[in-house]
C-alpha cells in the first residue's frame, strides 16, 4: 500500500496515535513525576516526610507545613504578607510595564517606518542571545551608580526589558494586515489611536504569552533581592521562601520547604494552563527568518 | 490629497515612531546594552569593587587561558560536557518529542505538552527541595530507597557530595526543565506546516514519517528551528543554578562547577570582578558564536 503522508494534528482519535501514546510515555512520565512529587510532598504530614522506607505519595494529606511557614515568618520578625505584598507589588508591576512597553516598542518596529528600524530590529534579535547572569556584575554596578538599591525600582526596571518577549511581540504584530492600518489612517486616526484602537485588541494572544514569559523571570527571580537589596523589609517572597528551603534543612524545615516550594510553582502553573491556547498561537510566528 | 500626503509622509519617517520606541529602548539599553559594554570594558581592568579599575590590558583573558587551573580541568570541561548534552540534546529531545506529540489529537496533546513543559517553570526553590529530597545522601533518600530496594546498590551513596556523580545529577536535571520556549516553538511550528504538502510529498514518492521528517517537517519551520535553537543555547549555557542550589559555590571538588558559577565565585566572592567580567564576556562570546552556526544552519536564503 502506497503511503498516504502523515497526519498532522489529527482530529480523530485512531489506532496509529496508541503506538505514539507508548513512546512519549515514559518521557512524560519522567517528566511529570517530579511535579507530582512536590505535590505530594508539600502535604505530607510529619511522619510520612521521614518515613522509612520513603514514601512518594501522601497517604493522610495536612495543611500542618503550611501554617508552619506561616508561623516561623511571624516569628522572623518581618511579617510573610510584607513579603507576599513585595512580590505581588513588584510582579504586577514589571508584567505591566513590559507588556506596555513591548507592544509599543513591538508597533513602532513592525508597523512604523523610521531610520534605524533594521539596526534596533538586528540589535534586539542578537539580544536573544542575552544571558543576563554573565552580565550581573556590570547590571549590579549600574544599578549602584543609579541609586536604585534599596528601592522598589531596582526590582523593577532591569527586569522590564525582555527581548524574548518584544521579539515575539514584533513577530505577531507582522501578521496585522496593513490594510486595516491604512484605512484607520484614511479615517484620520493618529498612531497612538492606531495603537490602542486596532493593534492591542488584535494581539492578546501575543500579550498573553509576553505576559506568561515576564512572569516567569519576575516571580522566581532572586538576582535584584540578592544584590540590590539589603533591606529585609524590601525583599521578595521568591528570596524568603529560598532562604528558608536552604537555612532549615533539618527535620523541620523540610515540611516548610515543601510547601514553600509548591506556593512558588503554583501561580506559574495555573497561569500557563489559563493561557496555554494564546501562547501556542503566539508560538507559531516565532521563527527566526 | 491632503491626507494622500499624510500616508506619504508615514511611508518614508515617522518621528512618533521614536516615542513609542523611546521607553522600551532607554531600559533595553541601561540594563542590558551598558552591562554588556560595561562587562566588557572592566574585562580588561583590574577592580575589586573599592577602588577604581586599573587598566591591564589583555591579562585577566591571558590568565584565564594560561593559569587558571581550576578553569580550565573543571570548569572548561564540565560546562562542554553540560552544554553538549543539555544543549543540542535538548533541542533534538524537544523536536522528537514536538513532532510525536503533533500526530496526536488535540486534548492528549496539550495535557503531554504542559507535562512536559512544566519542568521549565520551577526554578531556584522548587529545584532544591525537589532534587535534594530525592538525591537525600542517607537511606531515607528516594533514589537511594529505590536502588537498595532494587538490589542495585547495597549502602546509601551520598550523591550531592560525591564527585562523581554530582556532574551527572546536574546533567539530567539541566534535561530534565530543558522542554521551555524553545519546545513550545517547535510544536507550534510543526502544528501549522500546511497539509497539502505533506499530502503532496506522498505523491512525490516519500515513503515514510522519517523522509517526511526530513523534506517536508523541518524545511518548512526553519525560522522556528532557528528560534529554538537560540533558546537552547542560551539556556545550556546560562543554567548555573542547579549545580549552586544543589552542591553550593564552589560545588564539592568543583565537580559540577559550570561557568556561570565560576564567573559568580570570581564576582561576589573573591571581589575580583575585572577577572570574572572577562570569563562573562567569554561566556557571551561562546554563546554568540554557536547561536551564528544554527542561524547559518537554519536562515533562509
Amino acid at each position: 500500500m502506497a503511503y498516504k503522508g502523515n497526519r498532522i494534528n489529527p482530529r480523530r482519535f485512531e489506532k496509529g496515535q496508541i503506538k505514539i501514546i507508548l513512546a512519549v510515555l515514559p518521557l512524560v512520565l519522567f517528566m511529570g513525576l517530579p511535579i507530582v512529587f512536590i505535590f505530594n510532598h508539600a502535604f505530607k504530614p510529619m511522619d510520612e516526610l521521614f518515613a522509612f522506607p520513603p514514601k512518594f505519595f501522601v497517604t493522610r494529606p495536612t495543611f500542618d507545613n503550611f501554617t508552619k511557614l506561616f508561623k516561623a515568618a511571624r516569628t522572623a520578625g518581618i511579617p510573610m504578607s510584607r513579603y507576599v505584598f513585595n512580590s505581588i507589588v513588584v510582579t504586577v508591576t514589571v508584567v505591566f510595564s513590559s507588556i506596555v512597553l513591548s507592544t509599543a516598542a513591538g508597533f513602532a518596529l513592525s508597523k512604523l517606518k523610521f531610520k534605524g528600524k533594521n539596526t534596533l530590529m538586528n540589535i534586539n534579535q542578537a539580544a536573544l542571545m542575552f544571558v543576563p547572569v554573565a552580565v550581573m556584575i556590570p547590571r549590579y554596578l549600574t544599578v549602584n551608580v543609579l541609586g536604585l538599591t534599596n528601592t522598589y525600582f531596582a526590582h523593577i526596571l532591569p527586569l522590564i526589558p525582555l527581548p524574548v518577549a518584544l521579539f515575539l511581540v514584533k513577530q505577531f504584530i507582522d501578521q496585522v494586515p496593513d490594510s486595516l492600518i491604512d484605512a484607520a489612517y484614511i479615517d484620520g486616526a493618529t498612531e497612538f489611536k492606531v495603537y490602542t484602537r486596532i493593534v492591542i485588541p488584535l494581539i492578546k494572544p501575543a500579550i498573553a504569552t509576553a505576559a506568561i514569559l515576564v512572569f516567569q523571570q519576575v516571580w522566581v527571580n532572586m538576582e535584584t533581592s540578592n544584590y540590590y537589596i539589603s533591606d529585609e523589609g524590601l525583599k521578595t517572597l521568591t528570596f524568603y521562601m529560598n532562604t528558608l528551603a536552604n537555612a532549615n534543612n533539618n527535620v523541620a524545615g523540610q515540611g516548610m520547604a515543601a510547601a514553600a516550594s509548591l506556593i512558588m510553582f503554583v501561580p506559574n502553573l495555573v497561569l500557563f494552563i489559563i493561557l496555554q491556547s494564546s501562547i501556542m498561537n503566539t508560538m507559531a510566528h516565532s521563527g527566526i527568518k | 490629497m491632503k491626507r494622500k500626503n499624510k500616508i506619504s509622509k508615514r511611508e518614508h519617517s515617522n518621528h512618533s515612531a521614536y516615542a513609542f520606541l523611546f521607553p522600551y529602548a532607554l531600559l533595553f539599553f541601561i540594563f542590558i546594552l551598558v552591562p554588556v559594554v560595561m562587562a566588557i570594558g572592566l574585562s580588561f581592568t583590574n577592580f575589586n569593587a573599592i577602588q577604581k579599575p586599573k587598566f591591564i590590558g589583555f591579562l585577566n583573558y591571558i590568565n584565564l587561558l594560561t593559569s587558571d587551573d581550576i578553569f580550565m580541568q573543571y570548569v572548561l570541561p564540565n560546562t562542554v560536557a553540560y552544554a553538549l548534552i543539555v544543549g543540542p540534546g535538548g533541542y533534538i529531545l524537544s523536536f522528537l518529542l514536538a513532532w510525536a506529540l503533533a500526530q496526536l489529537t488535540k486534548i492528549p496533546r496539550t495535557v503531554f505538552a504542559l507535562i512536559l513543559y512544566s519542568p521549565s517553570m520551577t526554578s531556584g526553590v522548587a529545584m532544591t527541595v525537589l532534587w535534594k529530597v530525592m538525591f537525600s545522601g542517607d537511606q531515607t533518600g528516594y533514589i537511594n530507597s529505590w536502588l537498595m530496594s532494587l538490589g542495585v546498590i547495597t549502602d546509601p551513596i551520598i550523591w550531592l557530595v560525591n564527585t562523581k556523580y554530582l556532574l551527572p545529577i546536574v546533567i539530567i536535571i539541566g534535561l530534565w526543565s530543558s522542554m521551555g520556549v524553545g519546545f513550545l516553538a517547535i510544536l507550534a511550528g510543526i502544528l501549522n506546516i500546511d497539509e497539502t504538502l505533506y499530502e503532496a510529498a506522498a505523491i512525490d514518492g516519500v515513503k515514510n514519517r522519517f523522509q517526511e521528517m526530513i523534506y517536508i517537517t523541518i524545511p518548512s519551520m526553519k525560522p522556528q528551528m532557528l528560534f529554538a535553537a537560540v533558546m537552547s543555547i542560551v539556556n545550556a549555557f546560562q543554567n548555573g543554578v542547579i549545580s549552586f542550589q544543589l552542591a553550593g559555590n564552589p560545588t564539592p571538588g568543583y565537580a559540577a562547577q559550570l561557568i556561570v558559577n565560576h564567573i559568580e565565585d570570581y564576582g561576589f566572592i573573591r571581589y575580583e570582578m575585572g577577572y570574572a567580567a572577562a570569563v562573562s564576556v567569554v561566556l557571551l562570546g561562546i554563546v554568540y558564536i554557536f547561536s551564528y552556526i544554527s542561524k547559518k544552519l537554519f536562515q533562509e536564503d
